[in-house]
């Protein structure tokens, strides 16, 4: 097995180039572990821990630019304030083991449909950059999915970065599984509320043979606080509303029976998932209008 | 393919040639005799292969040798001072944190990176957060804390209540 690690972006893109079919390795915490049982042997692996700027983040026009290679320990802490709902779900992957090597970039070459970090960024909107030696794209998350753990990308073509903007209202996100360490979600919710643009974000795991956003849901629930202008003057949801939407989102899945659980329960959960956490998201929207999730300036 | 690596391993500056398939895990148990990391499940999955790498609890057996060429690691071993035990051991002997004693060395280096990571101040799945996310202050360290933050090992013996009870010692002792 050949093993290539570039130090520069530039080279990692050059070796890419070169070697279509090298495994691009990150925190290693998906590829070892196929590695180690034999369920897959690379002819090659591309490492891409030794180049610097992966592991970074920046802001730049209002959004952050989250370098494909940060751990989510630095995630969580550094971006944690600003990215409240990406951070909960990050709280929950692996192990603290885990999170100390484990980066958004890979769970998203990982392309899993129960992969933790897809729920929030769908809820946020968030755009996955992708580049090669031929230049640059910027993938709407939701066209970066394309079946069960593939994507998007070309074969001669890395995830450099996740482009989110800064959370302007409320999120949460929400998980089944036995136990919070080192599971594989049975399934997974993550909302988001954009007050700026009077919109409500959503994003499904384990639903669907891809993550997924429940579109009718989050139109439903838009139109309905905008229609009651509840955005400027928030009330406690009805009932009927929270019910609708928590039935529009178990209808948005199409789960599997498989080891971890049955169809009938995802879809059953998904629905509870749904108006337990719009029930926090909103609760705190109520309570702190204008809150971001992270402290006002003085 | 072979390749030529150093690593650093409890202060030793050790050179071997490796496969460029072979774990972290592997490097130092067959091929540099160092066998304070154990395997347990191979996959992440049970924490007994933790270490130190460069100072962050991390499980060997998800990382490759040739990818670490150059690293510190430190082993459960490595963080005693000469005959002296790291305080997190000697507690883990004082309250019987452990039966066998196979997942005990995996144990006590997470317990050291945790309680590292603590005082960094970041925050778990079970902080609480204050109004506008204050980070944890270290004497939070409850017992539901330490649940969490050392969730990545298990014990097949079921030691575990009193894992908590030397880490929670350890964590407000006067000795680290």
């Amino acid at each position: 097995m050949d093993f290539l690690r570039p130090t520069s972006w530039r080279d990692a893109l050059e070796a890419k180039a070169h070697h279509p079919d090298a495994t691009p390795i990150a925190g290693g915490t998906d590829v070892m572990v196929e590695i180690n049982f034999d369920h897959r042997r690379p002819t090659s692996l591309l490492d891409l821990t030794g180049i610097d700027e992966l592991a970074s983040w920046s802001e730049h026009g209002g959004k952050l630019r989250i370098g494909a290679g940060l751990p989510y320990t630095r995630l969580i802490d550094e971006l944690g304030d600003r990215l409240p709902g990406l951070a909960i779900a990050a709280r929950t992957v692996g192990s603290p083991q885990i999170r100390n090597r484990g980066t958004l970039g890979g769970n998203l070459a990982s392309a899993s449909p129960a992969g933790d970090g897809h729920p929030p960024l769908l809820a946020s909107g968030a755009e996955v950059e992708v580049e090669s030696v031929r230049g640059t794209r910027l993938l709407p998350v939701e066209e970066f999915f394309t079946g069960v753990k593939r994507h998007a990308l070309a074969s001669d073509e890395l995830i450099s970065a996740v482009h989110i903007a800064p959370a302007t209202g409320a999120q949460q996100f929400s998980k089944i599984g036995t136990r919070n360490a080192m599971v594989i979600a049975v399934c997974t919710f993550a909302i988001a509320l954009h007050p700026e643009r009077q919109r409500v974000g959503t994003g499904l795991g384990s639903a669907a043979p891809t993550p997924l956003r429940a579109i009718e849901a989050e139109e439903f629930l838009s139109g309905e606080l905008a229609d009651s202008g509840q955005w400027d003057s928030p009330r406690p949801l009805d009932d009927s509303v929270v019910r609708q939407f928590g039935d529009l989102v178990a209808r948005a899945a199409s789960p599997i029976d498989d080891v971890r659980s049955t169809a009938d329960y995802r879809t059953h959960a998904l629905g509870v998932m749904a108006r337990r956490t719009l029930g926090w998201v909103w609760d705190e929207y109520r309570n702190h209008p204008s809150s971001t999730g992270r402290p006002e300036c003085a | 393919m072979d390749t030529r690596i150093e690593l650093r391993v409890d202060g030793e500056q050790r050179s071997l040639t490796v496969d460029t398939r072979t774990t972290l895990l592997d490097a130092l148990r067959e091929r540099l005799g160092v066998t304070t990391p154990k395997k347990g499940c191979d996959h992440g999955q049970c924490g007994s292969c933790t270490v130190l790498l460069d100072g962050r609890r991390a499980t060997t057996c998800l990382a490759l040798a040739v990818a670490h060429a150059g690293s510190e690691i430190t082993t459960a071993a490595g963080l005693a001072d000469g005959e002296e035990l790291h305080p997190v051991a000697r507690a883990f002997l004082e309250h019987d944190g452990l039966q066998c004693g196979y997942c005990t060395p995996g144990q006590i280096c997470s317990a050291v990176g945790m309680l590292d990571e603590a005082e960094a101040g970041w925050p778990s799945s079970v902080t609480e957060h204050g109004e506008g996310g204050a980070a944890l202050d270290e004497s939070e360290l409850d017992d539901e804390e330490i649940r969490e933050r050392m969730s990545g090992n298990l014990c097949r013996c079921g030691a575990y209540a009193n894992i908590v009870t030397a880490i929670r010692e350890a964590a407000n002792g006067s000795g680290r």
